[in-house]
């Protein structure tokens, strides 16, 4: 079974943010760059399926610049069999700019599932594993939490609000993983070693026409300086005098 | 041109971010296009009607017995169909758990773009600029859209609902085909959730737990406090990691993302990661034992001070104030 992996090379979280020189996008210098967190838990998933069939090939899956084969190369030693890097510099494209690369790569390998990290933690747009799913006309299920495998059907459970959804699903599926779904492991010495030798492939990307136009980035107004109102236990009547007659909210 | 809202329903039931998708659509309609056309999903009609006093001219309902239960791909169909019919201007949906999943797919039929999880929308020379935060909600990006219909989701809580008005929506039938049979992701059931405890992102108020609290078997305080402010329990994510709280009460970044009235956050640090799902929240209170800790740079006001003596205290002065009012 052919399980292909969508992998996107994020800032890391504790990133300062400040804006680039075009007013418009995050100013890169000084920036770590990570494996966005919840295609940890992608990956973490195929593996594991991969395991338990006893056999299989996972394929990571990464667009961007140069840069991102450093996440790729982190993808195989984790235990993807291969890697394919479609090659595209300059500005971040639009999710379904990033959906139509993927699903013109995806589309031919006939995969028996595609996973995605549910959001992206550097935009949180949420889209393209849904998008890239209806491109390739499959069905998909976003927001994993729990995920079972009995032949070509799935049972899977997604969060919702107030609860869970229980989703069965023939494959061939795209799923988007959330938190919770497992615990991701991580690159041994060994694989390490290992990720050397295995293929990463760099093709070019195809994204298509642009959807959207990122018109400026702006750094939110800090919120109006907070109040500390007092300490202690003998701090509480005033907190509640405040929460009552200033803030209006209890 | 019209504006199309994607109108949620759960169990027959119209949900209120679909109130507060309509009045948005109501407020922007001068400027980007009209009349405001509610599409709705369900097995039957919930009270469609009902949804004109939030400023819906029309409402489409897309029947099918399959949506007494979510059907991504049929919903699908269904909002294509009304959008393919009309040419919008605009599409919007709520950022709920459906809206979420069910916007891109339909960004992906008409091969338009979307901008997710809102919180502010303008008409800009009669074109939408949507607003959204980004970087864990260390920054907002403004998009504006070069296809049409440009398709937005709202945060849900962040967009008032108007003051219900009289008025009544048509409602019509929308022609649409699908066929839930021959549909391979099938919606088989619910996990409740806890009995009957009212979602995060849908309560006014939300009293969060953090590692301060010491162990699972103090979040008492939590849940007294919660219910004497009419309120939903939140947590950290490491007191979700440790086990002591379910994921579904995770707030931030890889929880959830809530906005409510009232954020009352007890042991949490304030890590960037937990500011970034409740930062939008409109009233922030903090209380911490340790003056320096980040939460209170977000918080508009804070106690300082161990949570097991002021907790209790405040429970008290809060069913105080309910009792004499
Ligand atoms: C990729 C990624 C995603 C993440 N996503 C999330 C997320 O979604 N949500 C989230 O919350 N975190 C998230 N985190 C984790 C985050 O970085 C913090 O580790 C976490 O929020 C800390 O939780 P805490 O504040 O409860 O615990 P701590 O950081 O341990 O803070 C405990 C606080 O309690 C105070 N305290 C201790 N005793 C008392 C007392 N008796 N009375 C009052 N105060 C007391 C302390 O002063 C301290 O400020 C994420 C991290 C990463 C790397």
């Amino acid at each position: 079974m052919l399980q292909v992996v969508c992998i996107k090379q994020v800032a890391d979280t504790e990133t300062r943010v400040k804006t680039g020189a075009d007013g418009k996008t995050l100013d890169p210098n000084g920036v770590t760059w990570i494996m966005n967190p919840y295609d940890e838990f992608a990956l973490e998933q195929a593996l594991r399926v991969k395991e338990a069939a006893g056999a299989g090939e996972v394929v990571a899956l990464s667009m961007g610049g140069a840069g991102v084969q450093t996440t790729l190369r982190n993808a195989l030693a984790i235990g993807a069999d291969r890697a394919i890097h479609l090659r595209l510099d300059g500005p971040q494209p639009d999710s379904l700019q990033v959906a139509r690369a993927l699903a013109a790569e995806i589309a031919p390998l006939n995969a028996s599932i595609v996973w995605l990290g549910k959001q992206a933690v550097d935009d949180d747009q949420a889209q393209v594993g849904p998008m890239l799913a209806e491109l390739i006309g499959a069905p998909c299920v976003t927001v994993v939490a729990k995920f079972e495998l009995a032949g070509e059907k799935a049972m899977v459970e997604r969060e919702i609000e107030g609860g869970r959804e229980v989703v069965e699903v023939t494959l061939p599926a795209v799923f988007t993983a959330d938190k919770g779904l497992n615990e991701p492991r991580y690159a041994s010495l060994k694989g390490i070693m290992a990720a050397k030798k295995k293929p990463l492939e760099e093709k070019p990307a195809v994204p298509g026409d642009p959807n959207l136009e990122i018109l400026s980035m702006q750094l939110p107004p800090p919120r109006a300086a907070g109040r500390i109102v007092g300490s202690g236990v003998e701090a509480v009547p005033e907190l509640v005098r405040i929460l009552r007659e200033e803030a209006k909210v209890i | 041109m019209s504006i199309l809202v994607f109108v949620e329903q759960r169990d027959g039931k119209l949900r209120s971010v679909t109130h507060e998708a309509l009045s948005e659509a109501a407020r922007l309609a001068p400027a980007l296009g009209s009349p405001v056309v509610g599409i709705c999903a369900a097995a039957a009609d919930p009270g469609l009607a009902s949804l004109g006093a939030y400023g819906a001219n029309e409402v489409r309902l897309a029947a099918n017995a399959a949506f007494a239960r979510h059907d991504a791909a049929g919903y699908t169909a269904a909002v294509v169909a009304a959008a393919q019919e009309l040419k919008p201007a605009a599409i919007l949906f709520p950022a709920s758990a459906i809206g979420r999943d069910l916007a891109p797919r339909v960004a992906a039929r008409l091969g338009v773009g979307l901008a997710a999880d809102c919180t502010a929308l303008a008409a800009v020379g009669g074109k939408l600029h949507a607003t959204r935060p980004v970087y864990a909600g260390k920054a907002t990006q403004t998009i504006g859209f070069l296809k049409s219909p440009a398709m937005a989701s709202l945060r849900p809580k962040v967009f008032a609902a108007m003051s219900p008005t009289g008025a009544t929506a048509t409602v019509v039938s929308q022609n649409f085909s699908y066929d839930a049979a021959a549909s391979r992701a099938r919606v088989t059931g619910l996990t409740a959730g806890e009995g009957g405890k009212l979602d995060l992102t849908e309560a006014e108020v939300i009293v969060s737990g953090g590692r301060g609290l010491k162990g699972p078997e103090h979040f008492n305080l939590i849940e007294d406090l919660a219910a004497a402010l009419g309120g939903t329990v939140g947590a950290s994510r490491a007191v979700v990691d440790a086990g002591w709280r379910p994921h579904g009460d995770q707030v931030g970044q890889t929880g959830k993302t809530v906005s409510p009235k009232l954020y009352v956050a007890i042991g949490i640090s304030g890590a960037i990661q937990h500011l970034a799902g409740m930062s939008s929240s409109r009233c922030i209170v903090a209380i911490n034992k340790d003056g320096e800790a980040p939460i209170f740079k977000v918080a508009d006001f804070g106690i300082v001070g161990d949570a097991f003596e002021v907790v209790p205290a405040l429970t008290a002065a809060v069913k105080k104030l309910n009792a004499h009012g």
